[in-house]
């Protein structure tokens, strides 16, 4: 399908190491849109970003000839609107809504949770490890019968769970915890092998050795002992 | 075909409050179940198993949770009467961020205010500078979607019948910090679905001494 006007100005205010950035650059990427990525120094915020997103001073920022977006899941369903090719949004207004429901569940519950697990030792840190595996169960339930969240191909909560795949298990071999055990989750070992098996999640997802080094580096600074 | 829509909500929630205002203004006849929100039904826990709250919307004995999925679910389900987002990609995009925004910024901040100890002045200076920032955002329009009632006027109209509390408690005054956003709200009680819906002040304010005693804050 033919690119909407020569003209289109597309452009990405990101970061490379963060997940919400980085599930914008998968949708972009699997609608084939081009856009021009501009790296923040989150420690050192542009004045371009602090224009574009006053209210939380925050990347992602997504600039479509001119005018800015913000907030990762409200670029997620712009983009789907905007391009129509390779849908990421189901059509039935019931999937959809069950889509939006885990989407925020990832973000607001599962992300919240498993933030805390870096920082803390001991029982409280069990107690947050149990909370994060409570919580993951409900995402463990829906991949039943799944190849991806989207059903047989990726959909919207893929992409956003991919802060989930790439970030927080990630995580788990610098903190020294195995909060996502294949087996207790076997379902989620399985959906992160076909997340890798599709091209655009490989080439989105950022390198796992500099990822590494990068949450490694970041917990250092926040003195928090590595495994 | 017979059409089955049920609501578990409770009176004094201003996220069922969106629930009902949005099927109100879509003419969708609905079965309206209260909830006891320290003795949760079966149903309640069935339908929610992941957060256990209210509003939940069931139609044709499927749940929807979370207000705002809610209100977006009706306007797709319901699209003949009323649009409640606008059609415009962009302008559905600045709708959806200001909608999220209220709803991370404005009840975490507004339930410091009577619901902590200690934490009242604090909280209502940051919950008027929440306020302001949506007045600015609003700025000289009829309502949030400009000349038409939608998706951020009702994300928000469920708390003014909480602002009584929040000025007692608080001890602000919301009127003379916020006019336009005053104004506003009473814009939007000239509707019959916002009339129908949002409760007495006094009844709120009844309530939350209540929830206050329970709380050991009383």
């Amino acid at each position: 399908m033919a690119e909407r006007s020569e003209s289109e100005e597309v452009k990405l205010l990101g970061m490379w190491a963060s997940p919400f950035s980085r599930r914008i650059e998968i949708a972009l990427t699997l609608k084939g849109v081009s856009y021009e990525f501009s790296e923040e120094d989150i420690t050192n915020k542009s004045s371009l970003l602090l224009q574009l997103n006053p209210v939380y001073k925050m990347i992602p920022v997504l600039v479509h000839n001119g005018k800015p977006i913000s907030e990762s899941l409200v670029i997620l369903e712009y983009i789907d609107e905007t391009w129509r090719d390779n849908p990421i949004l189901p059509q039935d207004p019931y999937e959809k809504a069950m889509a939006r429901f885990w989407a925020k569940f990832v973000d607001e519950q599962i992300y919240v949770t498993a933030m805390k697990v870096v920082g803390k030792i001991g029982e409280e840190r069990d107690a947050v490890v149990e909370a994060t595996r409570d919580l993951l169960m409900f995402l463990e339930k829906e991949l039943v019968g799944k190849d991806f969240f989207g059903g047989r191909s990726l959909g919207f909560v893929d992409i956003v769970a991919t802060l989930v795949a790439f970030w927080l298990m990630r995580t788990e071999e610098i903190v020294g915890v195995k909060v996502v055990p294949v087996d207790k989750f076997p379902e989620i070992h399985r959906w992160v092998k076909n997340l890798l098996g599709n091209d655009v999640i490989k080439k989105c997802i950022p390198p796992e050795d500099e990822h590494l080094q990068y949450i490694r580096a970041r917990m250092e600074k926040l003195n928090v002992k590595s495994a | 075909m017979a059409e089955e829509v049920v609501l578990l909500d409770f009176w004094a929630s201003m996220f069922g409050m969106r629930t009902r205002i949005a099927l109100e203004e879509k003419r969708v006849t609905y079965d309206y179940r209260a909830e006891d929100l320290w003795n949760k039904s079966s149903l309640l826990l069935e339908m929610n198993p992941v957060h256990k709250k209210i509003p939940v919307l069931i139609h044709n004995g499927k749940p929807v949770c979370e207000s705002l999925i809610q209100i977006e679910y009706i306007d797709e389900t319901w699209p003949d009467k009323n649009s409640l987002l606008p059609s415009d990609p962009y302008k559905r995009a600045h709708a959806k961020f200001w909608a999220d925004f209220i709803d991370k910024k404005v009840n975490v901040t507004a339930r410091r205010i009577w619901a902590a100890k200690g934490e009242e002045q604090e909280a209502a200076k940051e919950f008027i500078e929440i306020l302001k920032t949506l007045e600015s955002e609003l700025g000289d329009k009829k309502y949030f979607g400009d000349e038409t009632f939608g998706y951020v006027d009702i994300a928000l109209i469920g708390f003014y019948s909480w602002f009584g509390v929040y000025e007692k408690f608080g001890n602000i005054s919301i009127e003379s910090e916020c006019s336009k956003l005053i104004a506003w709200a009473k814009r939007c009680l000239d509707r019959e679905s916002v009339a129908k819906t949002l409760p007495e002040s006094e009844k709120v304010a009844t309530f939350v001494s209540d929830c206050r005693k329970k709380l050991g804050l009383e």
